[in-house]
């Protein structure tokens, strides 16, 4: 018999204001039943200031409503400044560490930390590379299919494996960002207009399909993942825990919802509905855990 | 022991890395001037994973052999991540460089690299793009670890950054100066997939062409990528290929390339800037590309790379302008205005 999956929130993705994204971990600090929160900047380190002007208030909140946070960090580490910060984050035994970009090693000297989705993770020498520096838990990148998060728990079962269940995917990220591009400013002098897009800002094509969003300098998916009819089969081959990312609406409710279905207490088509409710602008998918193209939808159940 | 020269003239000469995606075209990198020729085995575990492209091992050897004889080294690329359940076929490939010869192999894999690193201490390794080392904290950790030589950079990086990374490191770095580019870092993008199902990591393609449709309406042409337009074109107008990054979409009423414009790089004016910003090699991407083509690129190159060595100026934006992708060509990230 598995152990009871956990429900985990990621690190918040977009630029939300300073007192949005503060209000936003109060709330999860008084209300939510997460197993872990994860909190941190790992899209733009221009947007740093603004988080670390809050954070010290929302770690006091969390650690005293006793919960489990883990500081998620930058995902594409190049200037001085950037890899400044990301060895402060990562020179201290205070605080877990989410991993998001390799640079990180360098710094966790051999700490226990979380390896997040940014990484490449695609086999079980990867796996058993990184737990010998430190690793102990793997968030699956964002295009990994269940037949291989299956070949690969099989082979190195002993982390603990996270997977994104809701939320739009993180697919890409650049030295450019696409947010100061379609405004017309280069990225030094952005004016942070990434905060007009509280999740994201929609790409579609020519002919109107809806395909990605921009999110400064990464690039995500238009749809949001909605895996929930998947779980059974996920937890039975060795997924340890699940992550919903964080978007406007009520997260508070996403999890209510999800975790009642984790308890079996109501059904995939009830969880379903309730989500769809709570959140009637997002598109949902699941190509990718399917093994399939990632935008898509696919009904079937799945095969491992 | 005599002194160190400390004249600028005095650099050493950067070494040209030329792709090769068949045994012909090696010979034709190596005729045209290459110093060192980089190619990939025929199996996933290189990322162009082509129909027709790729060497046997013991092509790779004929390969090694000719390319001795003018004093021209090999690089191999086993630079997609190994496939979960399947790491024998990428363990079998690194036992296989090491055997034959080649003066290094490329990886990208972290579970690879420590493979090799364990099994084959004496192959030297250059950790391949694919592995997005942006810093030089990461570079070194990489080479303290795995006892990485060298690093391909990403095409994330200013030239002012790649020389702040070189007075930092103790290996040797290398830099794509012309062909495809990536506007993504690299090794680190899952669009292709999100939309075809299939990826540079997982299978060594991008864009597959098995995925791309072109549908010709009364005034206009359209390119598709698994149903998804990716550019329209207005009649007469010459249609680019539809890689993701490099179509055309809309945001909130605008219309535009949203990520890049089809261009493909070309940093040949900035030879002389990755001299002194202390590059070591120099990369043409396009294992993809016929001979005709490459000939041309390495002879410019070869050019270019000599003239540099004696001060002398080649016009050579002029002279490589015909091959970029749609006559069009950007210095990339290695200009701060990029971003």
């Amino acid at each position: 018999m598995k152990p009871n999956p956990q429900l985990t929130l990621g690190p918040c993705l977009f630029n939300w204001p300073e007192t949005m994204w503060r209000d936003f971990y109060f709330r999860m600090a008084d209300e939510s039943d997460f197993d872990r929160i994860y909190i941190g900047e790992p899209v733009c380190s221009k947007r740093l200031p603004f988080r670390n002007s809050v954070l010290p208030d929302i770690l006091e909140r969390m650690a005293a409503a006793g919960k489990t946070v883990i500081l998620s960090t930058l995902a594409l580490v190049t200037t001085k400044a950037e890899r400044k910060t990301l060895q402060g984050q990562c020179d201290q035994d205070d605080w877990m560490i989410e991993a998001n970009d390799l640079t990180a090693l360098a710094f966790l000297k051999g700490r226990n930390h979380v390896i997040g989705p940014y990484i490449n993770l695609y086999n079980e020498d990867s796996i058993e590379a990184l737990s010998k520096r430190g690793a102990s838990r793997f968030v699956l990148p964002a295009e990994l299919s269940a037949t291989t998060a299956a070949k690969l728990i099989k082979a190195a079962p002993d982390p603990t494996y996270e997977l994104q269940i809701f939320g739009r995917l993180p697919l890409a990220l650049s030295a450019r960002c696409y947010h100061a591009r379609l405004n017309h400013l280069s990225k030094d002098s952005c004016r942070f207009v990434c905060d007009q897009d509280l999740d994201g800002r929609d790409i579609n094509s020519l002919i109107g399909q809806q395909f990605l969003a921009v999110n400064g300098i990464q690039t995500m998916s238009y749809g949001s993942q909605l895996l929930l009819e998947e779980l059974p089969s996920l937890i039975e081959l060795g997924i340890g825990a699940f992550r919903l990312s964080p978007h406007t609406g009520d997260m508070i409710s996403i999890a209510k919802t999800i975790r009642a279905l984790l308890e079996q207490e109501i059904s995939a088509i009830e969880a379903r509905k309730a989500i769809e409710k709570e959140m009637p602008n997002h598109h949902f998918i699941n190509g990718f855990i399917h093994g399939q193209a990632g935008m898509k939808h696919v009904a079937q159940s799945l095969a491992v | 022991m005599t002194d160190q020269p400390l004249k600028s003239e005095a650099l050493t000469p950067m070494e040209l890395v030329c792709p090769a995606g068949t045994p012909a075209a090696l010979r034709t990198a190596v005729d045209a001037g290459a110093d060192t020729i980089y190619c990939g085995f025929r199996n996933e575990t290189n990322a162009r994973n082509f129909p027709g492209l790729n060497f046997s091992l013991k092509e790779l050897q004929r390969g090694i052999d000719y390319a001795a004889q003018k004093r021209a080294k090999i690089l191999v690329a086993i630079n997609t991540f190994a496939q979960a359940g399947k790491t024998d076929l990428w363990k079998r490939s690194i036992d296989d460089v090491a055997q034959s010869g080649a003066h290094a192999a490329i990886l990208a894999d972290i579970g690879m690299l420590d493979y090799a690193a364990r099994t084959h201490p004496d192959l030297r390794l250059h950790l391949s793009v694919q592995a997005a080392a942006a810093n030089a904290d990461m570079i070194n950790y990489y080479a303290h670890e795995f006892g990485v030589k060298r690093v391909v950079l990403p095409r994330v990086l200013t030239v002012q950054e790649i020389a702040a990374i070189n007075a930092e490191i103790a290996c040797e770095t290398e830099v794509f100066i012309f062909g495809g580019l990536c506007v993504m870092a690299e090794g680190r993008c899952a669009l292709s997939s999100y939309c075809t199902g299939k990826s540079p990591n997982m299978n060594g393609v991008c864009s597959p062409p098995g995925d791309v449709s072109y549908e010709e309406y009364p005034d206009h042409l359209e390119s598709s990528l698994s149903g998804i337009t990716i550019n329209q074109y207005p009649k007469g107008e010459a249609a680019a290929y539809p890689t993701l990054c490099k179509g055309r979409f809309e945001s909130a009423g605008t219309t535009g390339y949203v990520f890049e414009d089809p261009v493909s790089l070309n940093a040949a004016h900035l030879l002389p800037a990755l001299q002194k910003a202390g590059v070591t090699a120099l990369k043409i991407e396009g294992r993809q590309r016929g001979k005709a083509y490459m000939a041309q690129v390495v002879a410019s190159f070869r050019r270019a790379v000599d003239a540099l060595s004696t001060g002398d100026n080649i016009p050579l934006e002029t002279l490589l302008a015909p091959l970029t992708e749609g006559q069009k060509s950007t210095k990339g990230s290695y200009q701060k205005t990029w971003r």
